[in-house]
């Protein structure tokens, strides 16, 4: 009789347990809550040493700052490996938005990756904060992209105008074939000729290119003022200083200049002297005295060793979780990607390694002090010594090309 | 613009000449030993430049961490391939000698990427660095203009390489034993010839200069993880133009494919690139047994 009493209740008793142990866990579970952010990055292929260095600078922001967010709530970095393929990189960001729940996606070295998981981004409304591929319009791809890194055309359109001002009448432009090197052309010719000089010549080298003594003779041959030599960073850029060392370019009479991808500063060691002298346009160099700077590079060698060294890769990375972990600070981590994307497209930061850094609500682009750099001897090592600012510069492309 | 044009073209020349000479040299040297092994063996190896690789990588080791002098490094290079070659051919490849070449191919892309994987796994994803000795670095002085010494190093290497195999292949009775074997298996066979450790042997030579060239060309083709996939396409060219199971075939298709491919991204640098590829092309088409292979 007491079995039928509770046999006929048993639904009722059964779903009064169920919601309340629903409840105790729902409380529970309110305490803790893991934002997981999805990292793409290119950790194999030609760009794996500056995957490397922006990863680190990620995974130690991450590390030191941990304690500042808000109590109960853990951030999950979810790493993927694009392998520098566009294709790998729209199926991980898919994966990462639809299996593994992601509330912000993060990284991306190429631009080309960028550009093949941007539509994810604006269908899925997840924000992407892109800590550095730098092609030029990558921000106008969605309205869920923002970008801490820099773009192209910040760099090269001022050391083209630069080198204008140095009396320098003819210039010779080579590149690596592809959107990153066909932005920091088009910027340096655009910069060098609205300051009245004249381009003899503009060569691009396939990607891969393991030697460029072909390609710097023909620079050697024409005889330019100065010479724009663009690769994209890391060993590259020790074997494009090779070829101008090997072929005598410097001692020719031929000034160079580029980006700071040509002296990026874990590189600038194994150049031997041939660098000295050379003027790139940057935003960040580990030689800048600044205190956040200081304390960045104490932080970065306590991690990883003196024998690294961080470059321009690894304060993308820096910056971009900075952007992050203030987002998840204001907003408690609870926020929808529209809500994400106002903070985000407001944001500053002016105390980042490499000086004050804000975002342009209008193109949800970086605004940044651009640095013209001269490599100097600074306690017996090469240093890429800031010499002269331009304070906060905006992209120069989307103000020449407004959308339509 | 200024300077006397007649110096600048000559200038011009002796530079391109001179790098694509090198480069050609570091060819040569990986190559060589395919040509051999596939006119020997009728074996298809794509994973050849593994063993170059591996050479890579054991002379960049020794010589960063642990202070090995370039020399001693670069001979332990050549070593470590050698050895790592011989229990692949004895276990591995000698079930396919003879067999489908497909299958050949097959089982030489699958080692290629375990080697992708395997190199990833033990020493990471970046670019290993080179730098040259102290010895070696800077420019010589020829009075008539600068060349850099290790490019200078690298084709003295390659010049006096290419004598001593022709001088060994000519001269020796291992030699011998080998251009017989490559001429009529089954008669080497007869006149009592060990074919099966003539392999082997020649195996593990062909993988000790592949590992050599992989050592000493390593500022020319970057030693990465992907290193046997990237640069295959190189050192397959270099076989297929020059004929197989010779040695003289290689040595002429490298200077045609270094020196070629240097000077046409000299004049041409858009299509600099794709230069060797039609060369190779119109090459097999007038002789599709190569310079100086067996039709």
């Amino acid at each position: 009789m007491l079995g039928d009493f509770f046999r006929r209740r048993m639904s009722v008793i059964a779903a009064t347990l169920f919601l309340g142990l629903g409840l105790l866990w729902g409380l529970t579970g309110a305490e803790a809550q893991t934002i997981k952010i999805g990292v793409i990055n290119s950790y194999s292929g030609f760009v794996a040493q500056a995957a490397d260095e922006m990863q680190k600078g990620i995974d130690l922001y991450v590390k030191l700052h941990e304690k500042d967010l808000p109590a109960g709530i853990k951030v999950e970095l979810i790493k993927r490996d694009d392998t520098s393929s566009p294709e790998v990189g729209k199926r991980l960001a898919q994966e990462l938005i639809t299996r593994d729940q992601v509330q912000i996606l993060t990284g991306i070295i190429l631009s080309p990756v960028a550009a093949a998981v941007a539509p994810l981004t604006a269908e899925a409304k997840i924000p992407l904060v892109l800590t550095n591929a730098a092609g030029v319009s990558l921000t106008r791809l969605s309205p869920y992209i923002v970008r801490t890194s820099f773009t192209l055309w910040q760099e090269c359109d001022p050391i083209g105008k630069w080198a204008a001002e140095q009396g320098w009448k003819t210039a010779y432009t080579e590149v690596t074939d592809f959107i990153a090197g066909h932005d920091s052309e088009g910027a340096f010719i655009k910069g060098f000729t609205d300051g009245g000089g004249k381009i003899i010549d503009s060569v691009r080298y396939p990607m891969q290119n393991p030697d460029f003594v072909p390609f710097v003779q023909r620079v050697k041959d024409a005889k330019p003022d100065v010479a724009f030599l663009w690769v994209p960073a890391q060993t590259q850029a020790t074997a494009m200083m090779n070829a101008v060392r090997d072929l005598g370019v410097r001692e020719a009479g031929i000034h160079i200049v580029s980006a700071q991808d040509l002296l990026p500063d874990e590189e600038l060691q194994k150049m031997g002297d041939t660098p000295l002298g050379l003027i790139t346009a940057g935003n960040y160099s580990t030689a800048a005295q600044r205190p956040a700077n200081q304390a960045f590079l104490a932080a970065w060698t306590k991690e990883y060793g003196d024998q690294s060294i961080p470059d321009f890769f690894s304060v993308g990375g820096w910056d971009g979780m900075a952007a992050i972990f203030d987002l998840i600070k204001q907003t408690k981590g609870k926020f929808t990607g529209d809500e994400a994307m106002a903070f985000l497209s407001h944001w500053k930061n002016p105390d980042s390694p490499r000086g004050p850094i804000e975002i342009d609500p209008n193109t949800r682009d970086i605004v940044q002090n651009i640095y013209i750099r001269e490599v100097k001897k600074v306690d017996g090592k090469l240093a890429n010594v800031e010499i002269a600012t331009i304070p906060m510069v905006k992209d120069p492309w989307k103000e020449l090309n407004p959308p339509k | 613009m200024g300077g006397n044009s007649l110096h600048g073209v000559t200038d011009a020349i002796v530079s391109i000449g001179f790098h694509g000479l090198a480069f050609a040299m570091v060819l040569y040297l990986i190559s060589v030993g395919l040509s051999v092994t596939m006119g020997l063996m009728g074996f298809v190896n794509l994973a050849h430049g593994v063993f170059a690789m591996l050479g890579g990588y054991v002379m960049i080791r020794l010589m960063n961490r642990y202070g090995v002098p370039f020399l001693p490094a670069l001979a332990a290079a050549a070593i470590a391939a050698a050895l790592a070659s011989i229990p692949l051919e004895r276990l591995l490849y000698r079930r396919f000698y003879g067999g489908e070449e497909l299958d050949q191919v097959l089982l030489t892309m699958g080692l290629i990427f375990m080697s992708v994987a395997g190199a990833t796994f033990v020493c990471g994803p970046l670019t290993q660095q080179m730098e040259p000795p102290r010895w070696l670095s800077g420019q010589v002085d020829l009075g008539f203009r600068h060349f850099p010494a290790y490019r200078s190093f690298l084709i003295l290497c390659g010049a006096g390489l290419v004598t001593a195999l022709w001088l060994g292949l000519e001269r020796t009775r291992f030699g011998a034993q080998i251009r017989a074997a490559v001429d009529n298996l089954r008669m080497a066979q007869s006149v009592g010839i060990n074919t099966s450790r003539l392999f082997m042997l020649t195996f593990a030579l062909g993988s000790g200069l592949a590992g050599l060239g992989g050592g000493l060309g390593a500022d020319l083709l970057a030693i990465s993880p992907s290193y046997a996939l990237q640069y295959l396409v190189y050192f397959i060219i270099v076989v297929a133009v020059g004929g197989l199971g010779s040695i003289r075939g290689p040595f002429f298709a490298a200077l045609l494919i270094g020196i070629g491919d240097t000077g046409f991204k000299y004049l041409l640098p858009e299509f600099g690139a794709f230069f060797i590829y039609a060369l190779t092309m119109a090459l097999l088409l007038w002789r599709p047994q190569g310079l100086f292979g067996r039709a």
